[in-house]
This record gives structure tokens, C-alpha cells and sequence, in this order.
């Protein structure tokens, strides 16, 4: 496939990330392009339309000061591909795998192709193993599998970051085995990358990590890029070192802005908010890039977070995300601001992988209908909180006022955890002890043989009620 | 050096040049590596292709190989379980050739030229065969596939094969004439011709109890399943794939994920048709364009699954259409408009949006089929819609709504209360309503379409009511109200919820359906009358109707009886005071 190096002198338009050539060679679709200026720095690009008379260079660096007369532009001959290898554990790199710890640039054990093609699906293994975060709204009610790609939807100044950290801290090597993290920095501050990372580095988990780090100030295209490189590389540790790798990908709203940038100056027909019309295409090209490969010991696990602007689900970035991903983890302002952390709704949030990963052998048996159970009655409780500003407690009926109360008890006992680690078990517990409260006719979920292990705790606490209740 | 060559390549989209004779929709070989493609637009000896493999590495000037043919599908024994991709490769053979990742450019048949079956021909030496004509059958995993004279030959069968044929060899030769295969090719844009289009009034049940009660869905219709993400789409689809009563369903994967194509494959193979006693995945052809696969592949995959599914309907079989998700199928329509650069109708998709899904919801139906022996088959679409923002205003949902013949429409609220299937009993309807009722009230109970007027009746007043007691709270409504609200909540939390994953509740019988229905609406007959005697609301014990009824519902099939007693019997202790 290779075609050799042709350079040119001179390119015939140049308009913000793009530069237009006349009268190319074989240009190949996808093919890698340096441009030179005299006196600048060497720019990068990549062949996004190839033709006879135009073909068009997206150009990765910023173009402040290029000129199209002057520039020599050369066709590489090779396809987008990116250094990978295990050397690159405990590496900082670009966006686009350039060393920037200082370090010289990694040698690593081959070059995977940026754009990398789709796993074939009767070759994937349905995920299933179970991952133990730690954060109760998660392991009991949207529980993550090995395997799966599930965001975080944040909103602008919510601890998305935080989260983030703190599963990746407790989701590593629940049984020893090799793991690995690939963070993506996409498009955020200096603030928010420090954030993350000085979390990572207290837990020791840096040196089995790397990073792909594209801030605000970086170059916009950059950003298109390092979710590809953070990708191709976790797929190499995956699938050739049997690692299990979780890659965190920040942030997705900066990504999608990017490629509407470039969109815009392609002067292509814009779709819904001016995003294109391929934005689920594109998107799905990352997200799709999760799985488990049979006969594969490692596995690949997203954990992509965006904001949502204006905390609005229905804006296209998290709409087309849920449409793609596995589920959605979904943090709420209004939670945020009552002092519940992690903020974590989990009315909306939801984990499609959750069945294959709990049950018999994995978690509890009971676990489905326990969460069934705790959202059912939850969501009658957050219903009920909205009558109470209405028609006011007394106005409620007796079972609408027990589900307002678990809706507290819920929020501050299971919810929140203030940066305290459950395991499994203990989340368990909490959301059995909620149950207890309830009589019988509220647990219509369960069946009498899954409330038999609560026997004593039930009685004691319908003993509670009725003492409680005035002659 | 002449022949075409590629003069431009963007996105799935390529120009070739020198290709002066070719037609539209000719199937062509572009570059290097052979990807395949299809001809969308001639201008001089310029060709517009749609390439339905990865372009990236396509270089200008590599040559373009025409093949004079349409883009086609090979119809015959050996689909049935099959996997393949929106252009018709299985992807086991893909596997075998590029390994784990699937790589442009590699090519194998659909159906694997070497496989035997055992062929028992139905016609004999000097008998006269005319398209759709039954030449014989083979079995195929359970299923009697009659092999078909195609369209276009006819003749005097000359000799026929018996015994063990290969599927490249030949199992009849016409006098004078062709040879004729097991297979059979079509192209996938041209519907198959019947002999006579039929109405559709029989319902096909779907051991769904929401569906067959309140929504039901005949034969040969067709219904869209709009919902916005996470309100159970998938869920509902895969349901459907496994319990509804169809012979073949052709599971269309359109721009799905991955890790779901994995787990259908998983758990298809595992289940067993409770019918047919073999898993469920015998039945089945899984057609599979993951949301990263090519995206002009994802446009064809569904016209695939349709050709797939004619030529079941074809030997005589109900044939079941799940495409999911129609909106992945209107966006690459989209993604490749907008490529071509033509002039964008709403939110950007093609003028032809409608027209085009109007088209391929017509090849759903049930029919008389061509040749002899005579029989009827059909085809059943159900097409899941994934609107953005779960707004049903948008071109696609409404493209869908216009020609669906049932709306079954998904309700986020109703799935973060865990109400599954979430289905909106105020916005769904079926047009085949009328006709089930009569078959459901000469098969299961005469009682049928009084009880599902009672249901829709009482949610519709259910609705009312809870708005009114969001504002002055539920203590405060009247007791008859308080048992309506009592009555509504056992329908929609205990008939109409059903959950996908309890083994004894995934597919409910018509007649488990009725009972479960008829007893919510019993309830509400008892407690009314429990009132009218004298008695309140607050003394009526309808914990226990609730925990009889849900017990019914969940009980396996061997306990189901004593359940349904039990729940006869909190039913008779509500009209009296103790």
C-alpha cells in the first residue's frame, strides 16, 4: 500500500485548518502530509478529500503564518498511524503521540493505524465480567462490565473528573490480573488535567498509565486525533499484552466541537446545533473501539465524560453518545448542590451490560430485582417530593410518604459517599437496609423467598413502626 | 492503460472516470484492494460511487473493475443461523480470512459453495416448471427450504438431481435451457414479486402482553418502535426476535453496537424455541452493520434483510423483519446526500427520506406467493426509530409514522420507573386492532375486546386522574377514585409490565395475557361493588389482590394454576368485610 514521498512547492488556498493542493499525485485518502515554511515550525496533516484537480490537507497544528505560496508541502505516502507499545506505560505524550514529559520520543513495538478498522462482531466475547468500582450508584444500580463503554454526562462545574479518578483507582485488577489506563485529555484546562492526574499519581496508578494530553491551548485538529492515538494504543496492550485497559476519554463535548469546526470550514451542510451530519458515524468509529476479543485475555473499557451544555441530555453530544454507548452515568446539579457525592441520578442513568455482569456467580443472585426494587421505589419517592411542594406531606398517601422517605434515606445512605470505598457487599447492605422499612406491599419486586434473609431485620423495623405510630 | 480509474475519493463516497457505459446501481470493484462499491450518479463518462468498505488508503488513479451486475444477494440453504454484513459476506468466513479486525477488501459468498444437502426433488423428468415453481426441498435446520425456480427461467425439467448436492452444483437442468441451483441471486433494491397481494388481519403474536392486548400487530403489517435512548428499544426488539410467532426472522443490526450483535449471537444460540424445540438463532439470519462499520453498507442492510425475508415469504413462511434502528438507516441515507452534495430537505436529510421509507415498508405484507404448489407467506416489519432527543416531531419518526401500521412509542419516564416495556399507551395505537379482536375473541376468550376497551378506558381515566392528584394529593380524591388509581396502577405496574429477563414472564401465553387483564379489571368490578355495599377504600385489602396477581404472574408454568386460584380468591375476599 505504501506509495513513495512526493513534494510540492506551493499549495493553492489555505483557509484555518485546511489547505488546499493542486495537481497531486495518487493522493491516498487518509494519507500523512508535513508542511514546511522556512523560519516556522514543521507542520502535520492528513488527506481528508483526494482528487485530481483539489485535494484537501486537514492540518493538525495551529496555521498561524503559513502561507500557501511559500509552503512545501510533502505527501508521505503512508497512512495516520501512531507508536505503540508497552514502553509507553508511564509516558505523557500530544495528541498526536509527541513526547511531552521531556523524555525522547518512544521507539515502542509497531505502528497501529490511527483510524483502526472495526473489531469483527461474531469474533467479540458478550462482556461479563464484573467491575468493582467502589461508588454504591454504580456497582449496585448500573453496574460496569469489562468490556463496556459507559460515559459520564456531567454538567459545566460538576465533579465528572472526580468520578472518573476515583473508579479508575478502585476498578484496577480485581483479581491481580494486568491492568492498565489510558487517559485522554481532550480539549480541557490545565486545572481540570491536574485535577485528574494528581489523583492518579497518589494512587500509584501513573506508572501503569498512559497519557494522551491535549489542553484547551493546544491545536484544535490535535483534538480529533489523541482519542484515535489513546485508542490504537490501549487496543495494542489489549489484544497483544492481554492487559485489561480503561481508557478515560475528557472531553467529549470539546472533541464534537472540533469536528464541527472543521465541518464548517469544509462549508459542509451542518446538522442539528451545526454539529454534521456524520457526528454519529464518527463518534461511533471511537466508541466502538470497546470490547472483548474471543481468545483474547485483555479487554478494552471506555469511560468517555462530557458535559453537557446547559446540563441539557436532549443536546445532540450526549443524545448521539447514549445511542452509541452502553449506558450512561448521569451526574445531577441538583444533587451537586444537596452535598451528595458523587452526584450520581441514577433515575437516568442506566448500564446495558448490567444483567450480563451480576446474578448468580458474578454478584448476588438477587441483585436485578433488589435494584429494581430500590429504583421502583425511589422514583415513586422523587415523584412525591414534587406533590409535597404542591399539596404539602399530609396531602400524600401512606405509601407515597414511605417512598419519599427511602428517597432521602436513598440519596444520603446509598448515593452518598464521600469519598469512602464500598465494596459490593456493603452497597448491598445499604439498599437492604432501605427495603426493611417497607412493608410487604411495597416490594412487589421481590419475592418472599429474596425477602427471607431480611426476616429478622423486617420485623424489627415494622416492631419500629408500630411503636412509632400514635394509639 | 485505460479501463476507469478513480479521479476522487472523500468520506465512502469516490468519482471514477472512463466509466461511460456503466448504469446506476451497478455493483463495482474500486482500487487496489477491491472494495466494493456502487454506482449512485453518472454524469459523461464520470461515475459517482458509494464504496461500502473503509476508503481510507484508496489512492486516485487505482483502477475501478465494473461488474455489469446490481448490488445482489445469494438466496438458498445455509442462511439460516447465518451472520452477515450489509452487503452479504458472512463474517465467520470474514474472520477466518482477516483475523479479529475485519479488513477491506477481503471477499467470500454468503453461502459457503461447499456445504451438501440433502435435496428431495418434488418434480419429475418432462414436467413443465415456471418461476416461484417448488423444484424440491432440503432441510434446514428444522425448516423444510423449498427450493424455487427463480424469476425469469421456465422450462421442461430435463433431469433433477437427488440426494446430496453440493450448493455450487446443479440440481436441474431444463431442456434446452439453464441449470438450475439451491440458490438463487437478487437484487437487493428490487422488491420480489408475488402473485397477489392479500390483506392482513390475522395478528401475530408476540408474547408481549402490552402488544397482543392493547397494540396487537398482524401478519403482514408493519409497526414502528420510536424511542429515545435507553427506553428499551433493543430489549423490545430482541423480545420480538425471540418469542414472536414467526417461522424465519431476519434480525437487521443496523448501526448497532458491537458488544449487542455479541450478545444476540450469545443468547440466540443458547434459547430454544419453545415451539420448535432448536434455538432460536436457527431461525434467525442476523444481518450486521455495527455504528462503526461502513456506512453506505448500513444504507443497503436493510433492503438485505427485506430481500432475505421475501424469499422466505416466498416458500410460504412468516417472515418477521426487525430492523434496528431505522433512524441509523435515514442518516447514512443522509451522510451520503450530503456527500453528494444534493440539496438538503429537513434537518438535512434527503427529499427522498419518505418516499424511500414509504417504499420499504411496502415490501412488508402478505401474499400469495408465485408458482405451484399454492401457498401465502408474509413478511412482518417491526423498524425501531431512535429520534434525537426522543422528539417524535423529527423527519425520520414521521417518515415512519405515516406508513407504520402500529406505533408502539417509547417513553423515557415510563423506563426510569423501570415500567418495561416502556411503552406510552396514550400515543401508541394499532389499525389491526379491530381485526385480532375478533381472532383473539374466537380463540382465547369472546370477552377479548370488552377487556382491552376496559384497560385502554382505564388508563385513559387514570391519566386524569393523577394529574389531579399531583395537585390536591391522593388522600384527598374520592374512594372510587382511589380504587380507579388501584385498579390502573395493577394494569400498568403487573399486566402490562413484563420484564424480558424473568424466565417465567419473558413470553406470556394469549391466554395468561387475558387472565392477568381480566383480573386487573375484575378488581376494579369487586372493589366498586365492595363500595357500593358500604364499605371504604382503606378497608379493601388490595395488597394482597396485588401480591395474588403478581404472584400469577411470575409463577412457572407448573405452579401457574394454583397462583391463578389464589388470586381468585383475593379477588372473592374483596367484596366482603371481614
Amino acid at each position: 500500500m505504501t506509495t513513495l514521498a512526493r513534494t510540492y512547492l506551493g499549495a493553492r488556498a489555505a483557509a484555518g485548518p485546511l489547505v488546499y493542493l493542486a495537481g497531486t499525485q495518487r493522493a491516498r485518502l487518509g494519507e500523512w502530509v508535513t508542511l514546511r515554511t522556512a523560519g516556522q515550525p514543521t507542520l502535520r496533516g492528513q488527506v481528508i478529500d483526494a482528487g485530481r484537480d483539489v485535494t484537501v490537507v486537514q492540518v493538525l497544528e495551529d496555521t498561524l503564518g503559513l502561507g500557501p505560496a511559500a509552503v512545501e508541502v510533502t505527501l508521505t505516502g503512508e497512512l495516520a498511524s501512531v507508536v505503540v507499545g508497552k514502553e509507553l506505560l508511564g509516558r505523557a505524550l500530544s495528541g498526536a503521540g509527541d513526547p511531552r514529559d521531556g523524555l525522547p520520543p518512544p521507539i515502542g513495538e509497531a505502528l497501529r493505524p490511527l483510524w483502526g478498522a472495526p473489531i469483527n462482531p461474531v469474533r467479540r466475547v458478550p462482556p461479563s465480567d464484573f467491575i468493582e468500582t467502589g461508588v454504591s450508584a454504580i456497582d449496585g444500580m448500573n453496574t460496569l462490565v469489562r468490556g463496556q463503554k459507559l460515559p459520564v454526562f456531567s454538567g459545566p462545574g460538576l465533579p465528572a473528573l472526580e468520578l472518573a479518578a476515583t473508579i479508575v483507582e478502585s476498578a484496577r485488577a480485581p483479581r491481580g490480573e494486568p491492568f492498565a489506563v489510558v487517559f485522554v485529555a481532550i480539549g480541557i484546562t490545565e486545572r481540570e488535567t491536574r485535577t485528574f492526574l494528581e489523583r492518579f499519581e497518589r494512587s500509584g496508578a501513573l506508572e501503569r498509565s498512559v497519557l494522551y494530553v491535549n489542553q484547551a491551548q493546544d491545536p484544535t485538529i490535535e483534538r480529533l486525533l489523541a482519542p484515535r492515538a489513546g485508542l490504537a494504543c490501549a487496543e495494542h496492550l489489549a489484544f497483544v499484552h492481554g492487559l485489561h485497559v480503561l481508557v478515560v476519554m475528557a472531553d467529549i463535548t470539546h472533541y464534537c466541537d472540533a469536528l464541527r469546526e472543521v465541518g464548517a470550514a469544509r462549508e459542509e451542510v451542518p446538522g442539528r446545533r451545526g454539529y454534521p451530519g456524520y457526528m454519529y458515524t464518527d463518534l461511533a468509529s471511537l466508541f466502538e473501539r470497546a470490547g472483548v476479543v474471543r481468545g483474547k485475555p485483555g479487554s478494552v473499557t471506555q469511560l468517555p465524560v462530557l458535559t453537557m451544555p446547559d446540563d441539557d441530555i436532549t443536546h445532540p453530544i450526549p443524545d448521539l453518545t447514549g445511542y452509541i454507548t452502553e449506558g450512561q452515568v448521569v451526574l445531577s446539579r441538583d444533587l451537586f448542590r444537596r452535598g451528595v457525592s458523587p452526584p450520581i441520578d441514577v433515575l437516568p442513568s442506566l448500564s446495558r451490560l448490567m444483567n450480563a455482569g451480576i446474578g448468580k456467580d458474578r454478584t448476588v443472585p438477587e441483585h436485578r430485582k433488589w435494584a429494581d426494587q430500590l429504583y421502583s421505589v425511589y422514583a415513586r419517592g422523587r415523584e412525591a417530593r414534587q406533590m409535597v411542594a404542591i399539596v404539602g406531606e399530609s396531602g400524600l398517601s401512606a405509601a407515597d410518604r414511605r417512598a419519599l422517605e427511602l428517597a432521602e434515606g436513598f440519596e444520603k445512605g446509598l448515593v452518598h459517599q464521600a469519598g469512602l470505598r464500598r465494596t459490593l457487599a456493603q452497597t448491598l447492605e445499604a439498599g437492604w437496609r432501605l427495603l426493611d422499612e417497607l412493608p410487604r406491599e411495597d416490594l412487589l419486586k421481590l419475592s418472599d423467598a429474596q425477602l427471607e434473609p431480611r426476616k429478622a431485620q423486617r420485623e424489627a423495623a415494622a416492631r419500629r413502626r408500630a411503636e412509632a405510630k400514635p394509639p | 492503460m485505460t479501463g476507469p480509474k478513480l479521479r476522487r475519493v472523500v468520506g465512502a463516497l469516490a468519482e471514477a472516470s472512463g466509466m461511460r457505459d456503466a448504469v446506476l446501481n451497478e455493483l463495482v470493484r474500486v482500487g487496489d484492494a477491491g472494495l466494493l462499491g456502487e454506482v449512485l450518479r453518472l454524469t459523461g463518462d464520470v461515475a459517482t460511487l458509494q464504496v461500502f468498505e473503509e476508503t481510507s488508503g484508496l489512492a486516485l488513479e487505482e483502477p475501478v473493475l465494473r461488474s455489469k451486475q446490481p448490488l445482489s444477494v445469494q438466496l438458498g440453504p445455509g442462511l439460516l443461523g447465518a451472520v452477515i454484513d450489509g452487503i452479504g459476506r458472512p463474517l465467520q468466513a470474514l474472520a477466518a480470512a482477516g483475523g479479529d479486525f475485519i479488513a477491506p477488501g477481503v471477499d467470500a459468498s454468503t453461502l459457503d459453495p461447499t456445504t451438501r444437502w440433502d435435496f428431495s426433488p418434488v418434480v419429475t423428468v418432462g414436467q413443465q416448471v415456471r418461476a416461484g415453481d417448488v423444484l424440491g426441498t432440503v432441510l434446514e435446520k428444522g425448516l423444510v427450504h423449498r427450493i424455487l425456480v427463480p424469476l425469469g427461467k421456465e422450462g421442461t425439467i430435463e433431469r433433477v438431481a437427488s440426494g446430496a448436492v453440493r450448493t455450487d452444483e446443479p440440481v436441474a437442468w431444463l431442456l434446452d435451457g439453464p441449470t438450475l441451483h439451491l440458490w438463487q441471486r437478487w437484487p437487493v433494491r428490487r422488491t420480489r414479486p408475488a402473485r397477489a397481494r392479500l390483506a392482513s388481519t390475522e395478528p401475530l403474536l408476540t408474547g408481549q402482553r402490552i402488544f397482543d392486548v392493547l397494540f396487537p400487530i398482524a401478519e403482514g403489517g408493519t409497526v414502528a418502535v420510536p424511542g429515545g435512548f435507553g427506553t428499551g428499544k433493543t430489549v423490545i426488539e430482541q423480545s420480538l426476535a425471540k418469542y414472536a410467532q414467526a417461522d424465519v426472522v431476519v434480525y437487521v443490526g443496523c448501526g448497532e453496537r458491537g458488544n449487542e450483535m455479541a450478545e444476540v449471537l450469545h443468547e440466540f444460540g443458547a434459547l430454544v424455541d419453545p415451539r420448535s424445540g432448536r434455538p432460536v438463532l436457527e431461525r434467525t439470519v442476523l444481518v450486521v452493520n455495527t455504528s462503526n462499520m461502513p456506512v453506505a453498507a448500513r444504507e443497503s442492510s436493510v433492503y438485505l434483510g427485506l430481500t432475505i425475508a421475501e424469499y422466505f415469504r416466498d416458500q410460504g413462511y412468516r417472515a418477521a423483519v426487525m430492523a434496528d434502528s431505522l433512524s441509523r438507516w435515514a442518516e447514512a441515507l443522509r451522510e451520503i446526500g450530503s456527500r453528494l452534495q444534493e440539496m438538503p430537505g429537513e434537518e438535512g436529510y434527503p427529499t427522498y427520506l419518505a418516499s424511500r421509507a414509504a417504499r420499504l415498508h411496502e415490501r412488508a405484507g402478505r401474499v400469495q406467493c408465485l408458482g405451484a404448489p399454492e401457498r401465502t407467506g408474509s413478511v412482518t416489519l417491526f423498524s425501531a426509530v431512535s429520534p434525537p432527543g426522543g422528539d417524535f416531531s423529527e423527519p425520520v419518526t414521521q417518515a415512519c409514522l405515516r406508513v407504520g401500521g402500529a406505533v408502539w412509542a417509547l417513553d423515557p419516564a415510563l423506563a426510569h420507573q423501570r415500567q418495561f416495556p416502556a411503552v406510552d399507551w396514550n400515543a401508541s395505537y394499532s389499525l389491526y386492532a379491530e381485526g385480532a379482536e375478533a381472532w383473539f375473541a374466537e380463540r382465547v376468550d369472546r370477552r377479548w375486546g370488552e377487556t382491552r376497551s376496559r384497560l385502554l378506558e382505564l388508563l385513559q381515566r387514570d391519566g386524569e386522574l393523577r394529574e389531579i392528584a399531583a395537585v390536591v394529593g391522593p388522600e384527598a380524591l374520592e374512594d372510587h377514585d382511589r380504587l380507579l388509581l388501584a385498579a390502573a396502577a395493577l394494569v400498568r405496574e403487573l399486566v402490562l409490565g413484563q420484564s424480558a429477563f424473568d424466565p417465567n414472564d419473558a413470553y406470556s401465553s394469549p391466554q395468561k395475557s387475558f387472565r392477568l387483564a381480566r383480573a386487573a379489571i375484575d378488581f376494579h368490578d369487586a372493589g366498586r361493588a365492595a363500595l357500593k355495599g358500604g364499605s371504604s377504600f382503606a378497608e379493601l385489602d388490595v395488597g394482597r389482590v396485588r401480591q395474588a396477581l403478581a404472584a400469577a404472574r411470575d409463577a412457572a408454568a407448573a405452579d401457574a394454576e394454583a397462583a391463578f386460584l389464589k388470586l381468585d380468591e383475593a379477588l372473592r375476599a374483596l367484596g366482603r368485610t371481614p
